[in-house]
């Protein structure tokens, strides 16, 4: 039992949660904007080398890394939006989805160009040792867990208590509503970018802590986020946080039973049963 | 001058126009129908004040300002208020919330508008932290109401405000219709069951066909027996008995 919790639990909560971090953004986006967002990945990987480059020229631990990181991918988000996605705001939504698709191929390629092909690894990072006898947690694993129980709070905050985290519910919940209720409905949607950016940057400084920073390693999570979101209900946040803790925990406990390569294949078999028998997902999102 | 004034109001959706030179009016306090047929242009000719249609031709005037194909945030902050016949909550907001949405442009104190809100509808009191998507039909109508009522507006237009509901829920919306008038808010709506709305309404508009065709009080329409049997179903209270007898007749007078 206590070598479950050991070897699955605590690398089933880690991925989870990145994908929850992940998923969010998603998940918004898609109610919000009404498109798949296929560029969120990437803002995982821009995330992680903002990161790598404070930790290299200031030396500080990845973890204090993670705020410049966040505000930097937020900025950049919302210049894309204003590039790429703003003047399709009226297109149907696959015109979005195609661009979004271009946004994620130039930021790898920018990726390749500024930090190379190859795989870095942050600085202060302690090899796993042994705490909370006889489990054993690694340091690193704590810090993650830190930062995304601060995280996962602030956003349950400005969802539940903000004027503009409920205008963002409210936005997702039904985009011409609020129009009609007077609310700017452009400066949520640069909230929503804001947000969703942010929290994926935070997920992919976390992803390069607990493994490593390479130009696809975000790209390759877009499907188990998508996973998440979509099980979890698009445009519901807690639910894409749902979505993530499952998805992750069910992709890493698989490898119980099937070879760790084929991990990722989970996520897609849950995505295709959630869509053919609870397309809305659990907490009833819109449908896709 | 009366509050709000719309004339010569000519579009539609894309190229097709729907609406043909309309007017419609409604000054302070005033309660004003629009009946007529499916397909009349009844909706379109209120989202057209809304700036929801675009307008080709027309003005609509409120308040002495030009709102023609104005976007809502600024219609909402100058106080007209506007609830969809359909989808006119936020059903995973609550109550509370959905009120508070409704008042996100105020940057003021928003407590005396709740307390008007839930002194007009009291059922929503004790759901105040239920999901708005929960409730019963009538209730949801009432918080669509309310998300309306939070910016104070001066005019309130409600399309078909009691679609859907069930006959007993349909006298209750109405009494909340008058009752919320009864605080001074101009009403414009939209009704099928028009022989009840016109009972209420001071002034009745019947369109067909993207036009007007006829304009009274509300009395004088029910009372007029050309509207009555071109756009009401057949005259008096036993609508069976009397349509079958006097349509031809009717027909026959034009």
């Amino acid at each position: 039992m206590i070598e479950f919790f050991n070897d699955y639990i605590v690398s089933a909560l880690v991925l989870g949660s990145i994908y929850a971090l992940g998923a969010i953004g998603i998940s918004m986006i898609y109610a919000i904007l009404r498109f798949a967002h296929f560029a969120h990945g990437d803002f995982l990987t821009l995330g992680a080398y903002l990161a790598l480059e404070q930790i290299y020229l200031l030396g500080i631990h990845p973890v204090f890394a993670i705020p410049l990181a966040m505000v930097l991918t937020a900025i950049i988000a919302v210049g894309i939006d204003k590039a790429f996605y703003r003047p399709f705001r009226k297109s149907r939504p696959i015109i979005m989805v195609i661009a979004s698709f271009g946004v994620a191929l130039m930021l790898r390629a920018c990726f390749q160009l500024f930090w190379g092909v190859d795989d870095f690894y942050y600085w202060g990072i302690q090899p796993p040792m042994e705490m909370f006898e006889p489990f054993l947690i690694g340091a690193k694993h704590l810090y993650i867990a830190g930062a995304v129980i601060i995280l996962i709070s602030a956003t349950h905050y400005l969802l539940a208590y903000t004027r503009t985290g409920k205008a963002m519910r409210a936005m997702s919940d039904d985009p011409d509503l609020a129009r009609v209720t007077g609310i700017p409905t452009e400066r949520v949607v640069v909230w929503t970018w804001i947000v969703g950016a942010s929290l994926a940057a935070a997920a992919g400084v976390l992803l390069g802590m607990d493994t490593r920073v390479k130009f696809d390693m975000g790209w390759n999570l877009l499907l188990p986020m998508f996973a998440a979101a979509i099980l979890g209900g698009l445009g519901r946040p807690y639910g894409a946080i749902a979505g993530g803790m499952v998805i992750g925990g069910l992709e890493e406990i698989s490898t119980l039973v099937i070879p760790g390569d084929y991990k990722s294949a989970v996520a897609f078999g849950v995505m295709v049963l959630v869509l053919i028998f609870r397309p809305q997902g659990i907490f009833k999102g819109r449908v896709l | 001058m009366t509050l709000l004034t719309a004339q010569g109001m000519t579009g539609g959706y894309g190229g097709m126009d729907i609406l043909h030179n309309v007017e419609l009016a409604v000054d302070t306090g005033e309660i004003v129908v629009i009946v007529g047929p499916n397909g009349a242009g009844k909706s379109t000719a209120m989202k057209a004040i809304f700036g929801l249609v675009h307008l080709r031709e027309g003005s609509v005037v409120f308040d002495g300002k030009d709102i023609t194909n104005s976007q809502p945030d600024r219609l909402v902050s100058i106080g007209l208020g506007y609830v969809p016949q359909e989808r006119n909550i936020f059903p995973n907001l609550s109550v509370h919330e959905n009120l508070e949405m409704g008042a996100y442009i105020r940057r003021d104190d928003i407590a005396p508008a709740l307390e008007r809100v839930y002194t007009l509808f009291p059922p929503l009191v004790e759901k105040r932290k239920q999901a708005a998507g929960e409730l019963s039909g009538g209730q949801r109508q009432m918080v669509a109401f309310g998300r309306a009522l939070m910016t104070d507006p001066k005019v309130l237009l409600l399309d078909e405000p009691t679609a859907g509901l069930s006959p007993l829920f349909m006298d209750e919306i109405f009494d909340r219709i008058i009752a919320v008038n009864e605080t001074g808010v101009g009403i414009l709506m939209v009704e099928q069951n028009a022989r009840q709305a016109l009972e209420l309404a001071d002034r009745g508009y019947v369109l067909a066909t993207g036009e007007n065709r006829y304009i009274d009080t509300g009395p004088n329409l029910l009372a007029d027996r050309e509207v009555v049997e071109s756009f009401l179903g057949g005259g008096g209270g036993n609508v069976n008995n009397d349509a079958g007898s006097t349509g031809p007749q009717g027909d026959r007078d034009d």
